[in-house]
């Protein structure tokens, strides 16, 4: 087997897939979490500060989701295709809130009237609520296992992706991106909003450890598949450590104002989180709830050694320049939001 | 209904709704390049204004691209399981490149292009919009890439069996490089310039009609003739190429556009017509032989027909086939005329003195959208029964998982949704018309004081 590093493909592109997966999560968490707390914003001009703090990047920060799942289509098909047919209607409505918050953001400041910004409003907010709450569901549904069947068939009912601990992932992910896109919005910001702003911050970190706590709580229960790998071997146990710490060290640095920094540890929260889950299933990907000698792992479902090959080398001649011109549009558009007549 | 057919009409709705937003962006995009190109060169403030006009109405057709776009990606896996396992290897690359090469450098400079006006350098400027319109042209390469593999694969061999038989990429330069994919390709990119392009004329057309915004809409107008002209004439070869190598590779989807069903010692050529699959007749107007010469230069050539070719390994909306591509072909030649005789009175120095042209360039935005459209479904409902020409057949390409009620389900929320989003698209390009340019002198590029990238 071909390997690189002294890591074979099927793994080195599992980390890729994580990699985007997280960078994901990060980018458009922030926008999404502050699309969930759109609402909370009462007055015009603070939402209207609030959507052009996020306006120049959200279409960038989504494009990622797209890179993602094409990574996953094309070095695991077969994860893609059972994922995707087996999770049908959560997939179709978070397509369909996708559209609804672009449609929301590029339609909200067109038109002046009271209705027509309300209406958009909430659409942009519910749709951004959704949008977490729909992530946090699937991956609840992949973290418990799946119904795989004999040559990768879906034995499971329809309906079968809502259950508790789904629910509950979807809930922790909601305040997951809420905390982080409040963090970004309070640096984003200033004044009275900015004031506003600190305020939800603090709830969104409460929302955040509970419903985070809770979930964990559960996992450990129910799921020991979770936690197994760092349980036997304390030196793996760092793992979870660092993500336990640097999400205790978001209150201390919001109450010392310290909201970059801040914000760099809640990207950091969100992707040990994902790391975490995703050490834990590794070789595995999908695990079948019916037989484990059915479970989707990063062997039998990946591309030929030749097809992975040819993607790491586009990755990676394309990551730095993907990375060089992320870093040349948030420098562009850094520093506290001004309204001008280029804004939504 | 069946799931496949079910699926096959969500696909084909949700990707014709989507396909009218990517050629306008590839299209206005390289308008965009031109005007801000002449802003540097002239630095006369009215291109200036026309490029950020027109930013404005790429942002409104940008945004519902992307977010429709998705739908594409997620279908693949959703609805056609089998089909995402059954391609995902070779599909791969072409995916990776295009989200690395293509979608993070549109979308990332997007940012500047939209509300860089006042952070950024006119240079600069310049070069963000460049960067998304060679974004928008590279992600163009590789879906088509894509779609010409499974016209004309190449570059693969088959492993596995049965529901698990999938294709695996063994030369990834034979499949980029495929029979199709540099004619489609080419194809593609003119058609988008063309929507792009009579989109412009039409808006500014008219403005002059109205007898606004006249010195702006003159300059703007002929930058946008200029590349239609250009496109509308190349189009007719690369079209020809496409066509040839439809009759080489996929005979009977060339029969099929044809409506020709004997094999007989030379073929006619339909300039317009119709065919009735059940006495498999065609009648119409046609040029005798013309199919022949067409095809293989030689009037005398013969031509494979329908019969020629298993009833299962035919398609089988022949008369939809031909209509949609006649259709294709005389819009096309009717964009050459307008296009040409546009050129002759621009170039004697009388065209805008003819307002009877100027308000038949306004409706025309709707011809090149069209001729996209229907030259797609020419080539989708060709390819039929298979997905994967010769390999993989449509009703095979499923996902075992959903049911008819699903797929219903999400048909009829697509259908809502996107005449909601059509509807609220026509209402604000309306209105953006409506108000027009914005210009004077307070309305100049003016970077804030200690902006970075200066030059």
């Amino acid at each position: 087997m071909a390997t690189f590093l002294g890591i074979d493909y099927p793994t080195l592109w599992f980390l890729v897939v994580g990699g985007l997966f997280s960078g994901y999560a990060i980018l458009d968490g922030f926008d999404l979490g502050a699309g969930a707390l759109h609402l909370f914003l009462k007055k015009e001009n603070s939402r209207r500060i609030a959507l052009n703090a996020v306006g120049p990047v959200w279409d960038g920060n989504e494009v990622w989701l797209v890179i993602g799942g094409g990574a996953l289509f094309a070095g695991f098909p077969v994860v893609y295709a059972f994922l995707f047919s087996a999770m049908y209607i959560p997939f179709m409505l978070f397509l369909a809130f996708l559209i609804f918050r672009a449609v929301s953001i590029e339609f909200r400041s067109k038109e002046p009237m009271l209705w027509w910004r309300k209406f958009w409003d909430i659409s942009y907010s519910v749709s951004s609520v959704m949008l977490a709450f729909l992530l946090g569901v699937v991956l609840g549904n992949v973290l418990q296992g799946v119904p795989v069947g004999e040559h990768f068939s879906f034995q499971g009912h329809w309906l079968q992706f809502i259950n508790l601990y789904a629910v509950m992932v979807g809930v922790t992910t909601v305040a997951l991106f809420s905390m982080h896109g409040a963090i970004y919005l309070t640096m984003k910001t200033e004044g009275r909003l900015f004031a506003k702003l600190t305020l939800l911050l603090r709830r969104t970190i409460i929302f955040f450890v509970v419903s985070f706590a809770l979930t964990t709580v559960y996992t450990l229960i129910y799921l020991p598949h979770l936690s197994d790998d760092f349980k036997a071997s304390p030196a793996l146990f760092v793992l979870p450590l660092i993500a336990m710490l640097s999400i205790a060290n978001i209150p201390r640095l919001v109450s010392r104002h310290k909201y970059l920094q801040a914000f760099i540890f809640s990207s950091v929260t969100v992707s040990m989180l994902l790391i975490l889950v995703a050490f834990e299933l590794y070789p595995n990907i999908l695990l079948s709830t019916v037989d484990p000698q059915f479970n989707i792992d990063v062997y039998n479902a990946a591309s030929s050694e030749k097809s992975l090959g040819i993607m790491l080398l586009i990755a990676l001649i394309g990551a730095p320049l993907v990375a060089a011109y992320t870093i040349f549009v948030f420098w562009t558009f850094k520093g506290k939001v001004k309204l001008d007549e280029t804004s939504y | 209904m069946d799931v496949e057919i079910l699926a096959r009409i969500q696909f084909a709705f949700t990707v014709a709704f989507h396909y009218i937003y990517p050629p306008l962006s590839i299209g206005l995009g390289l308008v965009m390049v031109f005007m801000e190109g002449m802003f540097l060169k002239t630095g006369r403030q009215v291109y200036h204004h026309m490029a950020r006009f027109w930013t404005k109405i790429f942002a409104l057709t940008f945004g519902i691209g992307v977010a429709t776009g998705i739908v594409m990606e997620f279908e693949f896996g959703t609805n056609w399981a089998v089909y995402s396992r059954y391609v995902g290897d070779v599909f791969g690359s072409a995916l990776a490149a295009e989200g690395i090469f293509a979608f993070a450098l549109e979308s990332g400079f997007l940012g500047v292009l939209l509300f860089g006006w006042n952070r950024v350098s006119p240079r600069v400027h310049f070069m963000a919009t460049i960067g998304v319109w060679l974004g928008s042209m590279f992600s163009a390469i590789w879906i088509v890439v894509a779609n010409s593999w499974q016209q004309t694969p190449a570059g693969f061999h088959i492993v596995g069996e049965g529901m698990l038989a999938r294709a695996e990429i063994t030369d990834f330069w034979a499949m980029v490089f495929n029979p199709s994919s540099v004619d489609r390709v080419l194809h593609v990119w003119i058609g988008a310039f063309l929507a792009g392009a009579f989109l412009v004329m039409s808006v500014h057309a008219w403005y002059l009609v109205k007898g606004r915004h006249v010195e702006l809409s003159r300059k703007g107008f002929k930058i946008a003739l200029a590349i239609a002209a250009v496109s509308s004439v190349a189009q007719l070869f690369a079209g020809h190429r496409s066509a040839e190598v439809v009759a080489r590779y996929q005979p009977a989807k060339l029969a099929a556009m044809e409506g020709h069903f004997d094999t007989l010692e030379t073929a006619d050529l339909y300039l317009l017509g119709w065919v009735n699959k059940e006495d498999q007749q065609t009648w119409g107007l046609k040029i005798s032989n013309g199919l022949s010469f067409l095809v293989n230069g030689d009037w005398g050539a013969k031509v494979p027909g329908l019969n020629s070719f298993p009833e299962e390994d035919r398609p089988g909306a022949v008369n939809a086939v031909f209509q949609f591509y006649h259709l294709m072909v005389m819009i096309g030649m009717a964009l050459i005329g307008l296009t040409l005789l546009g050129l002759v009175l621009w170039w004697r120095g009388k065209l805008f003195d003819q307002r009877w042209l100027m308000r038949l360039f306004v409706p025309a935005l709707i011809l090149p959208q069209k001729a996209n459209q229907v030259g797609w479904f020419t080539a989708e409902m060709g390819r039929q029964p298979w997905v994967v020409y010769g390999h993989l057949r449509t009703s095979e390409a499923l996902s075992e998982a959903v049911t008819a009620g699903q797929v219903l389900f999400s048909l009829i929320l697509f259908t809502i949704i996107y005449l909601l989003l059509f509807g609220l698209f026509i209402y604000l390009l309306h209105r953006k018309i409506v108000k027009g340019p914005e210009e004077g002198d307070d309305f100049v590029h003016r970077p804030k004081q200690g902006a970075i990238f200066q030059d």
